[in-house]
């Protein structure tokens, strides 16, 4: 394995009397696709946070290709090469493909927009993607989901970057729009980046990602290497059964019974 | 509208294309045929009601009259001439809508620049020019503040506007207070803006100038984009669009010399519809507009300076609003209690959303409005002419916005028809 471009150690992170991560560690390699999972409240909106320097840690380190460096500003996670991706879009509805990719750093040409120009990078970019659409000069709003998501990644890829984060990308999608968005993950590791993938779904995580890196509580509650575990171990370390997990409602992720196993177990 | 490639190139299909699940559609054999189907699948109607709406107004009121003076070059220029204050306030108001916002203020806005106007040319014996220039610049700064209050306390613009209509209807009564009216002389610069045309050798060289400029445009585009290897319109349709704006600057400005020329208050709106369409479109200030109308959360995360453009937006809009109040002075001589007052505000906005510009923000287009304010102007025109009472006439023009929202709200979701794709699920929305 060659050294990671993105090593946090020691994470913790308290709002008030919650403790939301204690003591975390995650590692993210070149082309490589590793999975946050964990149960609502587990901590993995919040290690995102820090990572994309929207909610800095209170202590804790974080190395960039062996550098010690600090987060404090989504701008410095932008400056180090770090995307995010987040779930609600961000995408204008009423703008075309090239001018959502562009947005708010539109390319000028003698003093007005660079139509052309940014019409070629967008195909370009679309093209090493692989992402098909009917023309870059569609409006968002007339795009189906798994596309949207696709141009939301293609937005972030426009920097350049060498991580990037996608927070639940296949939630709301449907089957067909989902394989789009899982194919275009694995073409991001095959271009050499590192990708951290937020999913509550086992069966997406277990079809791209390398490891799985699973939080419970604010801790590390369990590493997997993708190809060696079962969707059962990664339950039981979600959900902190040392016991194989009952069986229903595993496809489909986590079930209210183990959503409620794990209230029991912090009550304890 | 001029970026939307509607024709494959042989040769020039590159993955992102290529690859495509087909839509459904193939490209219609004919052109005009093939927008209109594009235009119904994608929701974007642009301007395609509105001109229909003009076009049939026209019509009627031409068949209904039994004399015939509807689409007299006489009429035509007089409405155009009569529209034109309003005209250019309803561009002003496109820009707020646009973003998602409404300015109430615009009427009050214009009558109180037309009190300053009268108050400086006549009581203080300032130049006309100088005093045009003082009274826009006020204009800005009753926008600014507005979008200043709206924008730094979070209060909705409708009632932060709303307390502007109040207000400056109230300073425009109190400047004019102890007449209530003051007259400007019947020459000079400011009477002139709409009781003077141009002469014809001026209006064919600027239609001349304009129609050189687009097709310079188009040369230019259709050469880059084969450069960058872009698909680009066919010469027909290019064609056919050039000879389109062609016929009708040409029809415009052949009628209007046909009786006194080219009215300087419409050359004046054309020239503001033109330029702000520029700006919407090809520069990164209109884009930004846009994108807060379309998503304000997403263009704050793209590093959009929000509340600079908003209030920007404001300052603008006013500023508009106070040239149509020195319209309205231009072409009743006077400034008087009444200015700016009635339906000015209401005119305005309807014109825009007649001419397709959405409420919802986002969507829309300054030659939208322009369309919009000659549909409402051809209604009171035809109704003025057919002697029908003021009545009948709001009603009518009730209808016409009526269907205009209608189509907006309708086409808001993105497809006014089923398209062969499914449509995006409700929570992405």
């Amino acid at each position: 394995m060659t050294s990671p471009i993105l090593a946090l150690t020691g994470i913790s992170k308290r709002f008030g009397p919650v403790q939301a991560l204690n003591a975390v560690d995650l590692q993210v390699c070149a082309s490589e696709v590793v999975a946050l999972v964990g149960d609502n409240g587990a901590g993995k909106s919040t290690l995102v946070k820090v990572i994309a320097g929207v909610g800095p840690a209170d202590s804790g380190e974080i190395r960039w290709l062996g550098q010690r460096v600090s987060i404090a500003r989504p701008h410095d996670a932008a400056a180090l090469g770090i995307a995010t991706v987040y779930q609600d879009l961000s995408l204008c509805n009423n703008l075309d493909v090239v001018a959502n990719l562009f947005l708010g750093h539109e390319v000028i040409r003698f003093g007005v927009l660079d139509e052309i120009g940014m019409e070629r990078r967008t195909r370009e970019l679309l093209a090493t993607l692989k992402v098909a659409l009917p023309s870059p000069r569609m409006p968002v709003s007339a795009l189906s989901g798994g596309q949207r998501q696709s141009v939301a990644v293609a937005r972030a890829m426009l920097g350049s970057p060498k991580l990037v984060m996608l927070d639940e990308p296949t939630a709301a999608l449907d089957v067909k729009q989902t394989t789009q968005v899982l194919n275009l993950i694995e073409r991001l590791r095959d271009q050499g980046l590192g990708v951290i993938l937020i999913s509550h779904n086992l069966t997406n995580v277990r079809a791209v990602a390398d490891r799985v890196v699973v939080l419970r509580l604010g801790h590390n509650a369990g590493e997997f290497a993708t190809s060696r575990t079962t969707e059962q171990d990664i339950v039981a370390a979600i959900t902190g059964a040392s016991a194989p997990a009952p069986s229903r409602g595993l496809a489909s992720g986590l079930s209210k019974s183990t959503a409620t196993f794990s209230i029991k177990e912090r009550g304890r | 509208m001029s970026f939307a490639p509607h024709k494959r190139e042989p040769g020039l299909q590159d993955p992102a294309v290529a690859a495509t699940p087909a839509t459904g559609r193939q490209a219609s054999p004919s052109p005009l045929r093939g927008i209109v189907a594009t235009r119904l699948h994608t929701g974007r109607l642009e301007l395609l009601p509105v001109i229909i709406s003009l076009m049939s107004t026209w019509v009627i009121f031409e068949l209904l009259d039994p004399n015939h003076r509807f689409l007299t070059a006489a009429n035509l220029s007089n409405m155009a001439v009569q529209i034109a204050g309003t005209g250019i306030m309803a561009i002003g108001i496109t820009l707020v809508l646009l973003l998602g916002e409404i300015d109430l203020s615009i009427g009050s806005m214009s009558g109180l620049a037309a009190a300053i106007l009268a108050i400086l040319d006549v009581r203080h014996g300032v130049p006309d020019v100088l005093a045009i220039g003082l009274v826009v610049l006020a204009g800005l700064g009753v926008g600014a503040l507005q979008g200043l209050i709206h924008t730094a306390i979070g209060a909705p613009s409708f009632v932060v506007t709303l307390a502007g209509l109040i207000g400056w209807q109230g300073l425009q009564l109190y400047l004019l207070s102890p007449q209530g009216a003051i007259n400007i002389p019947d020459h000079g610069i400011i009477a002139a803006l709409t009781h003077d045309y141009l002469p014809a050798t001026v209006s064919w060289s600027l239609a001349a100038l304009l129609i050189g400029c687009y097709l310079a445009a188009i040369v230019v585009e259709t050469s880059r984009r084969r450069a960058a290897g872009l698909r680009y319109e066919s010469r027909r349709r290019q064609t056919i669009r050039l000879v389109l704006l062609s016929g009708i600057v040409g029809v415009t400005v052949l009628t209007f010399n046909s009786w006194r020329g080219v009215p300087v208050a419409v050359a004046l709106t054309i020239a503001f519809t033109a330029g702000f369409d520029l700006i919407l479109r090809k520069t990164s200030f209109g884009r930004s507009i846009i994108a807060i109308g379309g998503n304000v959360e997403a263009a704050r995360r793209a590093g959009i300076p929000v509340t600079r453009i908003r209030v920007t937006v404001f300052a603008l809009g006013s500023a508009m609003a106070a040239l149509g109040g020195i319209m309205a002075v231009s072409r009743e001589f006077d400034a008087n209690q009444s200015t700016g007052g009635s339906n000015v505000l209401l005119f305005a906005i309807a014109a825009a959303v007649i001419g397709g510009v959405s409420l919802f923000g986002g969507r829309g287009s300054t030659y939208g409005a322009l369309l919009g304010i000659a549909v409402i102007g051809s209604i009171t025109n035809g109704m003025y002419l057919l002697e029908l009472d003021t009545s009948v006439q709001l009603m009518i023009t009730a209808v016409v916005l009526l269907v205009a929202v209608i189509i907006d709200s309708a086409s808001r979701n993105g497809r006014l028809l089923p398209a062969g794709t499914k449509p995006p699920s409700a929570g992405l929305m």
